[in-house]
């Protein structure tokens, strides 16, 4: 298959549309978990329950009347390979969990890939909307519509006192998650980001890596969400977030115009290096090529480099992830192999911007 | 080591400039480093959960500080769920409850946990559920417009207030007539 069938595939709306702030913001996304009064929890369920909770969830959106998220697909992760899964993984569109170790595990999934209702994961359901840019209030909007939705035919677990009963009670309350996904280069360079994430924690709020617990930041790539899920409405959690966002966005550009002041020559030498290792490789470590794309889309957001889209970071970030390598390829590859694969895609895509 | 400008407080901030191949190597406290200006990049006053604040400003009024509450965390083997049998302790081990009902099985360990995990919470401030939410969206908005009324009484605005106490008394209507229907 040729590289740009491929991509055409492979690329979720997230991944290639612009957003608002969508220079500093990668993506926007809201997390609803709910579950089934009558049905026990997925950690103890029975396989017959397993079974009527997919049935349900799909009944109940399989005839939605939302027309900008298009029909819906159900995907059962036991059909699926395990080639598949990880895919749906690296797009975040699935979580490490339901591909590992549900069962009865399945998604429902939206043509555009902004949609994707988990099934049966820790929780019976799990709502999940992600946008490009800045737009958690917009991602808010939509899992709204679909979780009242699917609330006219299932009788949620719900106590007054405690709002949304989850399996973990981490989750407990709104049933939330809201995370935004930031790229900040000029923070790292500038070393200020490790001041920053002490105060954010105490605002209740998470820094996590770009594939969630217990990941590295690659490419100056940072998650940054909700840690409480009770006491605050969905409205408020939101805000707070947009607040801190906005603060990081701003002290973000502010590193930057600082970076390009004092050492602007310094700064275009590490893009343009960069640059250079990217479309000359043959071999790379997915860490060096993390690295390499974070400074070129530094590059081309301060002006250095005119012209390459500025997606090609969320792009290649994705698509250089081990699943996607070896779907690309075909079928399995060693790790020396991935980063041999790795890098004639990167020199490829860079070359269809030419 | 001290601030090399005003050679009293302690240097906090290294620069090390290159300019033209010569290498210069600054030592500055925060103060003087700021007052030195452009050059350097000094996030002024440091980054502290009050600038972050600055961000949410205009938006809580409800935010509670986190009530450090103690976990008896005793031991109570006999305690089993009616509806998936899980008991305590195996939800201590996994983490996780087994079905709806473990919430109240468990109920009296759960609480000071909750509130531990969520920095002091207790309570749902949240989305309500449309359907089977039913009569609570009622009464929470009848709590609301309570509140309302007692503003508006304080500001002497009892034209106002009489208005909402007319909606309250519907809403109140609307309640019990719901709960003759059996809900």
């Amino acid at each position: 298959m040729s590289l740009e069938r491929f991509l055409n595939q492979a690329v979720s709306s997230w991944m290639s549309a612009e957003g608002p702030n969508s220079d500093i913001v990668l993506s926007s996304r809201i997390r609803l978990a709910r579950n089934f009064k009558d049905y026990k929890f997925p950690t103890v369920f029975t396989s017959e329950e397993g079974q009527k909770v997919i049935d349900a969830v799909y009944q109940s959106v399989s005839g939605h009347p939302f027309s900008s998220i298009g029909t819906l697909e159900l995907l059962v992760m036991d059909d699926l390979q395990p080639l598949q899964k990880r895919v749906l993984v690296e797009k975040h569109l699935i979580s490490p969990y339901l591909e590992k170790n549900a069962v009865l595990g399945a998604c429902i999934l939206s043509e555009n890939e902004e949609v994707s209702i988990m099934v049966n994961e820790e929780d019976h359901i799990r709502i999940q909307c992600l946008f490009p840019g800045l737009q958690i209030s917009e991602a808010l909007k939509v899992a709204n519509e679909i979780d009242d939705h699917i609330e006219k035919q299932v009788d949620y677990a719900y106590d007054e006192q405690i709002g949304y009963l989850t399996s973990c009670p981490t989750n407990v309350g709104t049933g939330m998650r809201a995370s935004v996904m930031m790229h900040l280069p000029g923070l790292v360079l500038t070393h200020q980001l490790n001041r920053i994430i002490p105060a954010i924690n105490q605002l209740g709020l998470v820094v996590r890596g770009i594939y969630g617990e217990g990941s590295e930041a690659l490419g100056n790539i940072f998650q940054i969400s909700n840690q409480i899920t009770l006491g605050k409405s969905e409205e408020d959690i939101v805000e707070d977030l947009q607040g801190v966002v906005a603060q990081l966005i701003s002290e973000e550009r502010s590193a930057r115009e600082a970076l390009a002041k004092t050492s602007n020559i310094q700064l275009e030498d590490k893009v343009f290096r960069s640059y250079g290792v990217l479309s000359n490789c043959r071999v790379i470590e997915s860490k060096e090529a993390a690295s390499c794309l974070s400074d070129v889309r530094l590059g081309i957001d301060m002006g250095f480099i005119k012209n390459i889209s500025k997606n090609i970071l969320n792009e290649l970030m994705i698509l250089t992830q081990p699943g996607f390598l070896q779907q690309y390829a075909g079928g399995p590859l060693r790790p020396d192999e991935r980063d041999i694969r790795r890098a004639s895609l990167i020199r490829e895509r860079l070359n269809m911007e030419h | 080591m001290k601030c090399q400008e005003c050679h009293e407080r302690e240097a906090t901030l290294h620069f090390t400039q290159v300019n033209n191949g010569e290498k210069t190597v600054l030592h500055l406290c925060e103060k003087c480093a700021q007052e030195k200006g452009e050059a350097f990049i000094v996030n002024t006053g440091g980054f502290s959960i009050n600038n972050l604040l600055a961000g949410l400003f205009n938006l809580q009024n409800n935010f509670q500080p986190a009530k450090q509450a103690q976990a008896p965390l005793y031991k109570e083997d006999s305690l089993r769920c009616d509806e998936c049998s899980m008991t305590y302790e195996q939800f201590v081990k996994i983490g996780r409850f087994g079905c709806a009902n473990c919430y109240e099985t468990f109920k009296g360990q759960l609480n000071p946990i909750i509130r531990r995990l969520h920095s002091g919470n207790w309570a749902h401030n949240g989305k309500i559920p449309r359907r089977i939410g039913g009569s609570l969206h009622v009464r929470k908005n009848i709590e609301n417009l309570k509140q309302t009324i007692q503003e508006l009484i304080s500001r002497e605005e009892f034209e106002k207030a009489a208005e909402i106490r007319d909606q309250i008394r519907s809403l109140e209507k609307q309640l019990e007539r719901s709960n003759e229907g059996g809900y």
